[in-house]
């Protein structure tokens, strides 16, 4: 029977193209705002580290002003999300954490050695050789740095796969030579595709940046006296008249994070981090209340607010339009269905039962769902384009994966349902003898 | 055939209470043609509704092939009206968007007969009412009594016990008409019960039987007699005694 409701369906939507066109735009264009508005929120609010994001913590010390907290932040007395340089240095000598590292973005020019051509700026990541194990960075080829080459600022560098193949096409360049600022580095590995998003570890540039293209050891910009290209905030009048005056500031600059397998261990970091705060405290630092956090990276990004109150807002808006569509889509199946009562009755005559009715119909609001789900996915992808193509930032974000076009069928045939309950209840309860006369 | 005891239909609209059928009482034999004829109002359609399980009765008791159907529910009236009886409306009733034999396939889909069984009853029926060329037609390519035949054709096509035929020749022309009353009185000769509410006397002199409601009863049921020919206002309902 089903195959006859099918056959049915499609004659009926046949029949009244501009209504059925009417009810499947409606289907549509509440699925492609809602859909435009969940995959941005669905990607913004994704964990990034998965497999790991509550073993894996983002390091914060308030070593802000004592009179003034720093307000950036959601809470207003929150540590400062980065951290300084000093404090840093002193928690990489903790043996706590499995995997432990701090970092900075700058950008580096860079191009091969024999050639000439005009050197390329590359968005550079400059951070310890356990980065990699920590953050889980698939390799392509080679591997990450050792702690060694981490102490020896060594002029080592991981590509990223977009620029193996730029430079090296797509080659295995592990232990090739690439010039950045006029240096040798050899290349120890080459990253595969690697987007995490959020940007989680850094979002100083924008919560949904792209991945960095290159990465160096954290001590190579030190010895270089380079300063970061994040953001650096200080509260502290400071006479700051040499790059070594800045590494001893009070200035937050460094993105720090650490691994912590389990909760003894993530005790134990916390305790060291506070016992080191008491310690500096004896130096007239950390003159706020101890609060050093270890957020996990879920934690963390909604401490850094990376999915707002006005994206919730907007994904709210977005489904009560959804749910405006689908009244409209009751009334254009309601005004079908019963226009189609005489029919309905000659086949209740004939032996059709209402559950007979209901399937009939519920297969035509089927059909009608999937058509304006697909249409719903075809606007949703024009949406995102839109969205793409007016805000910056958002080129990695707004995209329809697998699991958001299943949604999007899926939301389209549940909404069809739901729009086609009451006209298909209806329809299902006529009284034929009423229309057998009229008809 | 259907056996109809002190059988009542009141329509309640707010206060007001409508008496469609006043302690109807009607049996009719297997293989019997009845006419059913009174004027407007008198009951006849609702006579009918209830006579197809189309709407309950509000009282009585509704005994069909000897089973009371008077309490079913839905379900099992559906499944009855599919299997024992079949209907033939005054406006043909075709399903515009299906060809003739797609009509036809109607209540044999809903019979759940295998697609080969389906085409053979198809092709019976159709073969019956002389349509089987038009089987691709849609209803809006034949005439008026072609539909009829065709409406005839789903009626019997899943092998009803009881025909039941509302006015079946009320948009006809006289020509067609009497094709099909031919055709229904065929039918009865094979054997299917026919129950035919019109308000033609002389298709109604054509039935074996003529039964006659006033006021939602019946007022008369007697076997009609061939009219004598100078009866002219003889409206082939005779009173009785």
């Amino acid at each position: 029977m089903t195959a006859y409701y099918l056959k049915l369906a499609w004659l009926s939507i046949r029949k009244n193209p501009l209504l059925t066109s009417l009810m499947i735009g409606a289907i549509a264009l509440g699925i492609g705002v809602s859909m435009t508005t969940l995959t941005l929120y669905y990607v913004m609010s994704s964990d990034p580290l998965p497999q790991k994001s509550d073993r894996v913590f983002a390091v914060m010390m308030d070593t802000w002003n004592p009179d003034d907290p720093y307000t950036e932040l959601n809470d207003g007395s929150a540590p400062p999300p980065q951290t300084t340089f000093r404090d840093s240095m002193a928690l990489m000598e903790s043996d706590i954490p499995t995997h432990q590292a701090v970092m900075l973005h700058k950008g580096f020019a860079a191009r091969l050695d024999e050639d000439g051509a005009r050197p390329e700026r590359l968005s550079t990541r400059a951070t310890y050789g356990d980065f990699f194990p920590m953050f889980d960075v698939p390799f392509l080829y080679g591997g990450g740095w050792d702690r060694n080459a981490d102490d020896r600022a060594e002029r080592v560098v991981v590509l990223s796969k977009r620029i193996n193949d730029k430079f090296f096409g797509g080659e295995d360049s592990v232990g090739e030579r690439l010039m950045l600022d006029g240096t040798p580095f050899t290349v120890v590995g080459v990253i595969d595709e690697w987007r995490p998003i959020p940007h989680f570890y850094d979002l100083n540039g924008g919560d949904f940046d792209d991945s960095e293209e290159l990465f160096v050891p954290f001590q190579v910009p030190i010895s270089l006296e380079y300063y970061a290209d994040g953001s650096t905030n200080c509260w502290k009048p400071e006479r700051i008249e040499s790059y070594q005056d800045f590494l001893q500031s009070e200035c937050v600059w460094l993105q720090h994070w650490a691994q912590l397998d389990t909760d003894a261990q993530r005790d134990e970091f916390q305790s060291f981090i506070d016992a080191y705060a008491l310690d500096q405290r004896k130096l007239g630092r950390f003159g706020r209340p101890l609060d050093n956090r270890l957020n996990d990276v879920m934690t963390w990004l909604e401490f850094r607010e990376v999915v707002s109150d006005d994206n919730r807002l907007l994904m709210v808006l977005a489904f009560m339009f959804l749910a405006i569509c689908l009244l409209n889509t009751i009334g254009l199946m309601l005004a079908k269905f019963i226009n189609r009562a005489p029919l309905v009755g000659v086949r209740r005559a004939l032996g059709a039962s209402r559950f007979d009715i209901i399937r009939q119909h519920g297969i035509e609001v089927l059909i009608i769902g999937v058509m304006g789900g697909l249409a719903g996915l075809a606007l949703s992808w024009v949406g995102l384009i839109a969205v793409r193509s007016w805000y910056s930032g958002y080129e990695y974000l707004a995209h329809l994966d697998p699991a958001m076009v299943a949604s999007a069928i899926g939301l389209a045939v549940f909404s069809a349902a739901l729009a086609g309950l009451y006209p298909t209840w209806r329809i299902s309860r006529i009284q034929p003898a009423v229309h057998l006369k009229a008809q | 055939m259907l056996d109809m005891q002190d059988i009542t239909k009141v329509y309640a609209a707010g206060l007001i209470e409508t008496h469609a059928l006043r302690s109807l009482n009607l049996e009719v034999k297997s293989g019997e043609f009845v006419a059913v004829t009174g004027p407007s109002g008198s009951g006849k359609t609702t006579f009918l509704n209830i006579a197809g399980l189309l709407e309950s009765p509000s009282g009585g008791r509704y005994l069909l092939d000897g089973q009371d159907v008077s309490g079913f529910g839905d379900n099992a009236r559906s499944k009855i009206r599919n299997e024992k009886i079949g209907f033939i409306f005054q406006a043909f009733n075709l399903i515009p968007d299906l060809n003739i034999a797609d009509n036809v396939d109607v209540p044999l889909r809903y019979r759940g007969f295998t697609g080969s069984e389906r085409k053979r009853r198809i092709d019976e029926a159709l073969e019956l009412v002389g349509l089987s060329s038009r089987r691709s037609h849609l209803p809006a390519q034949l005439s008026g009594g072609q539909q009829q035949r065709v409406a005839i054709a789903r009626a019997l096509a899943g092998d009803p016990a009881l025909l039941l035929a509302d006015e079946p020749t009320g948009n006809l022309d006289s020509l067609m008409a009497r094709q099909v009353m031919d055709l229904l009185e065929e039918i009865n000769v094979r054997g299917t019960t026919i129950i035919m509410v019109t308000h033609d006397p002389e298709l109604a002199r054509r039935a074996g039987r003529n039964v006659h409601l006033l006021d939602g009863q019946v007022s008369d049921f007697q076997p009609l007699e061939p009219p004598p020919a100078e009866a002219d206002d003889d409206d082939g309902v005779r009173s009785v005694a």
